[in-house]
Formats: C-alpha cells, structure tokens, sequence
C-alpha cells in the first residue's frame, strides 16, 4: 500500500481537520493510525484493475420534484441555540489579521 | 399488567380497553426502578411523555383513531432530532443543543400515535460497538449489569429489553442496531438504504447509514417498519417506490424459502453463537425452507473497506461542528483558532481517531491507495452478494462473533472493538436489508442473535425467515 504513517503526516491531517492536538496525541494517534493501516494492508492483496468505484448503494440518479414552497426555520429558533449571535448574524472571532 | 408489544398496547389503547396514560405510567414506573443501573436514557421525557399520553386517551375518548402504534411508549436514540428536545448524539460537543426541527421517522412515530418517552444513550456520534464511548458514561447490559449492551445503538436496546420504552429506534451503519439488539435479546432491523428517510438524523456516514427499529417481536419491526418507511422529500435518497406491507409479508411460512448458508464466512463466531446458528438452520429447514450452499469471497474486506469509508466521511459529516451555528464553543483569538480547540474539546478520543482516520484516507497523495481502493472493495462485496442470491433468498450468519462482553475488555484496542462488527458491516456498504432475530441463549445464559441478510428491498422474505424463527423459539406475542 503506502509507507508507514509518520508523525509529520498525522501533524499535517490534525491541520487538515481542525483538531488540536497536542503533542501526546500526536504521538498516541500515530502509532493507532499505523496498527489499523497495517490491518487494512489486506486489501492490497486483491486485483481491483477494472473494477468501478461504488459510490451510493442505491442506484438512483437525477432526483427531481416539483419545487415546492416548505417552511424554513425560524431564524431567532436557529440564532438562539448559536454560541454567539449579533443582529441576526452569526458571531464569530476575528478572521483575519491573526493567522495562526 | 399491560402487554409488552407494540401490536397489542395499540389494539387495546384503540379499542378503548386500554389507556395510554396506564401504559406509559408502567414503563414510566420501570424507569424510576431500573434506569439508574442500566443508564438507557439521556433524557426522559416524562412531562411531554404524559401529555402525549393523554392526548391520545382524549382522541379515543373523541371517537378518533389515533394510528396503529396508539399509546406505543418509544425511546428514541439520542441522534434524531426533536424539536425544542436536547439532541446530544451523546457528545460535549451538542449538550444542550435544542434541534429547531423534527426527524422524519420521529414526526412519522407521533403522527401514528406513539408517545415518545425519552432520548437513548450512544457511542458518541454513533462511533462504537458497546456504548462505552458516550461523553455520558455508558449503558449497562439489563441481562448483567456488568457487560455492555453493544452499540452503538445500546440504549434503544437496552430501553426495550429493560421494557422502559414498548419499541425503540436506532441508527445502523456498521452494525449499530443488529449487534446491540443481538446482545440485549431483542429484535433489531437494518432496512434497506433509503427504505427510511434520514431527514433529521444527525449524519454519521451517509451512505451506510440508516434509521430501523428495535421490538420485542417480528411483527412490532413489521409494524414499525410500515409507519417509518417510504419516501421523503427531505431526503433525496429514500427510495420513491411503495413498498408492500411487511405485516402482511409474515403471514406466509417460509416453504421453499431458500436460505442461504455463507461457506467462506469469516470465522471467529464463539462456539454457543455458532451452535445457535445450526439451531436456526435446523429451525428454517425444519419449517420448509431449503438450505443452500454459497460464497461471498469478498465479506471479509469487509472490515477493511468500512473502516475507511466511515471515518472518511464522518471526517467530512463532522467538520460541520465548528462552534459557529450551534453546540459548543471554545473561545481563542481567531476563528482557525476557535476550531481547532473547539473541536479536540468537544469530541471524545474515538470520534477525533476517526476523524483523523478519514481525513488521512481522503488526503492528497493517499485518496487512491486507501478510499479509492475501498470504494472498489466495496463494489466487490456488493457482486458477491448479488452472486449469492441468485442462489439464495435469505442469508443466515451470526450477528455479533460473542456474547455481551464485560465493560472494559475492548476498550485499549480499537481494532479488537471493529470486529464486533464483522458479520453484520458487509450489510452496510452493499446497501442491503438484514436483520438480528434473539434466537436462545449461549455463555452464561445470555441473549445470542441470529442475522437473517436479504439483497435489495428483500424485506419480505427476510421477515418471513425472521417470523419463523420466532415461531421455532415459541416467543410469546
């Protein structure tokens, strides 16, 4: 399959999914991450040339319907239940100026 | 006493000889006695529970039908969204957080007359096979308190075999209602991909994952099944067509049914589950059905494929828990900031492994050789399956390789944990129907399910196969 998962490669996925880890977990989490790679080594064995990608179990395709007006949510219900709100906006840190 | 199943407190409450006021106060009364051992519950509902209760007395009372599940107490597992009712899919990450709108099978549970008594505990997001991984503390077996109930649906079966709730729901998408109602002694059904909508259930992995119900009997599923069911604008994937009713499919026996048994199953079944399986063999042949011999060479890929095309896309489901619109917020100097210290704050250490597994697998430089390949496996298993039923209507395996196991005994090796769930994973990434039927007892004296598998939309058959199981066992209706 690929090479064995190094600690630069979880540093970079813990990037990539927005999780903080701290440096134990890093550690902790690469070395779980190779155990499970080295299980899934299994499929390797199998011939897979020609063989189509199943990307949904159920064989639908163009799903179309009438557009039909529906309620939306209430947004004062959706604001209420946010971390921080202003002027019926969401409020979020600052997000720019301070790169991390 | 009032009785157990969904079929009859609905014909009682219906025909007036029954009140749904009663009924709930029962359970209501075996939760106030057990709840504090088993922990099936996040929540219970007890106010809006005795509400619905009596709105259904007040409609019979008026003369009206209130619907074919009339004063059915039912537990709801704690990833469906109530509305204005904490949803926490048993994480920090959404205690608190108040759904502003309803799940479709939860509308279509109330629309039919049932009482929603409360939430059930989980593996958080769903991520588990024992229930252990619940930011909550995990749910206890009702048959031994010292063993888990499986999961990741374990309080949904833990509810109805503790008879807290008459019928529960649960999410499936490795294994997460078959492996907890095969632990728990209780009927547990995985329908077919888009058979329910999954409008308002909070996504894990979205296309493995489906909503089925937990019963004490073949007919409740049936019956359940007939109400949650069908198409649903709100989810673009249920399937359009009608389906037949399944509470008629189980009037027909099961002669010349052709049942399937896998001869390249992977092994690793303890030996009371393996035997109880023969037994259910048996029953079926002894009931009319043929036996068959047939491959699926590539079930035990099986694992492997799951395991990264579940993480691969809960990596993307759960990146919208990102402290903005809802659930949890760690406060830092910039939003990146903000996210990344929401997110390890919020989510337990099974749910961030995962997290980390998918974004790996769908990374630059490695989507080819780990989720690209697995979606092939996938196309594999999906053949072998259709292969077999050629042969075969039904498939019989075991649902879980053992028993309940005790607390604590998987909990260090994540990968020991994944093969709780090699029998019934397959399933799931063909997109096909199967269902956990409790068939005896095995180690200890404890529940042993039997997994009855169909190809698509082969619900009636495998009802049918599940029906006669129940009839082999004597089960008490």
């Amino acid at each position: 399959m690929s090479q064995r998962i190094t600690t630069a490669d979880v540093v970079k996925v813990a990037k990539l999914a927005r999780l903080d880890l701290d440096p134990e977990a890093i550690e902790r989490t690469t070395a779980q991450l190779a155990g499970m790679l080295e299980h899934f080594a299994d499929i390797d064995a199998l011939d897979l040339d020609g063989v189509q990608p199943m990307n949904q179990p159920y064989p639908l395709t163009n799903v179309f319907r009438e557009d039909i007006i529906l309620v939306g949510l209430d947004r004062e219900e959706v604001l209420a239940a946010a971390p921080e709100a202003e002027d019926g906006r969401f409020r979020v840190p600052p997000i720019l100026g301070l790169d991390s | 006493m009032t009785p157990r199943t969904a079929i009859q407190i609905a014909a009682g409450v219906r025909a007036g000889t029954l009140k749904a006021a009663d009924v709930l106060e029962e359970h209501l009364a075996r939760i106030d006695a057990r709840e504090s051992d088993v922990h099936a519950f996040n929540l219970v509902m007890t106010d809006q529970a005795r509400a619905a209760a009596a709105a259904i007395d007040a409609a019979v009372a008026a003369g009206n039908d209130p619907g074919p599940l009339a004063g059915v107490p039912v537990a709801l597992k704690d990833n469906m969204c109530t509305h204005g009712i904490p949803t926490t899919c048993s994480s920090k990450m959404l205690q608190g957080w108040k759904p502003p709108y309803d799940a479709t099978a939860v509308i279509r549970l109330a629309a039919a007359g049932a009482v929603a008594v409360g939430k059930t505990n989980l593996d958080e997001f769903a991520m588990g096979s024992s229930t252990e991984n619940s930011a909550f503390g995990p749910t206890r077996n009702p048959h031994d308190l010292s063993r888990v109930p499986g999961g990741s649906s374990g309080g949904s079966a833990a509810a109805v075999a503790a008879g807290f709730a008459s019928v529960s729901l649960g999410s499936d998408t490795g294994g997460s209602i078959r492996q907890p109602a095969a632990l728990c002694g209780v009927v547990g059904v995985k329908p077919t991909y888009g058979y329910v909508s999954r409008y308002g259930l909070v996504a894990f992995a979205s296309s493995l994952d489906q909503i089925g119900p937990f019963t004490h009997t073949v007919e409740d599923s049936a019956l359940l099944l007939d109400v949650i069911g069908g198409h649903d604008i709100l989810d673009s994937t249920s399937i359009p067509a009608r389906q037949p009713s399944l509470r008629d499919a189980i009037k027909q026996d099961v002669t010349g049914l052709r049942v399937g048994r896998i001869t390249d199953l992977p092994e690793g079944a303890d030996p009371d589950v393996a035997e109880r399986l023969e037994a259910a063999f048996d029953a079926l042949r002894a009931a009319g059905a043929t036996i068959v011999d047939v491959q699926v060479p590539a079930f035990s890929y099986g694992l492997t494929a799951y395991y990264l095309i579940a993480p691969a896309e809960a990596s993307s489901n759960l990146a919208r828990y990102d402290g903005v619109r809802y659930g949890l917020r760690v406060n830092a100097a910039d939003t990146n900031a903000m996210y990344g210290a929401t997110r390890v704050a919020g989510f337990g250490e099974e749910v961030q492994r995962r997290i980390m597994l998918g974004t790996y697998a769908l990374s630059a430089g490695y989507y080819d050789a780990y989720y690209g390949k697995a979606l092939k496996v996938r196309r594999l298993i999906a053949d072998d399956f259709d292969r077999a039923y050629q042969h075969a209507d039904v498939l019989l395996t075991p649902t879980s390789p053992t028993v309940a196991f005790p607390f604590g005994s998987k909990s260090d090796n994540p990968f020991a944990m994944y093969l709780c769930d090699v029998y019934t994973i397959p399933t799931n990434l063909a997109g096909h129907p199967a269902m956990s039927v409790p068939f005896g007892t095995g180690a200890e004296g404890l529940p042993v399910g039997v997994q009855i598998l169909a190809g698509t939309l082969g619900e009636p058959q495998m009802f049918r196969a599940a029906a006669a199981l129940e009839r082999a066992m004597g089960v008490s209706k």
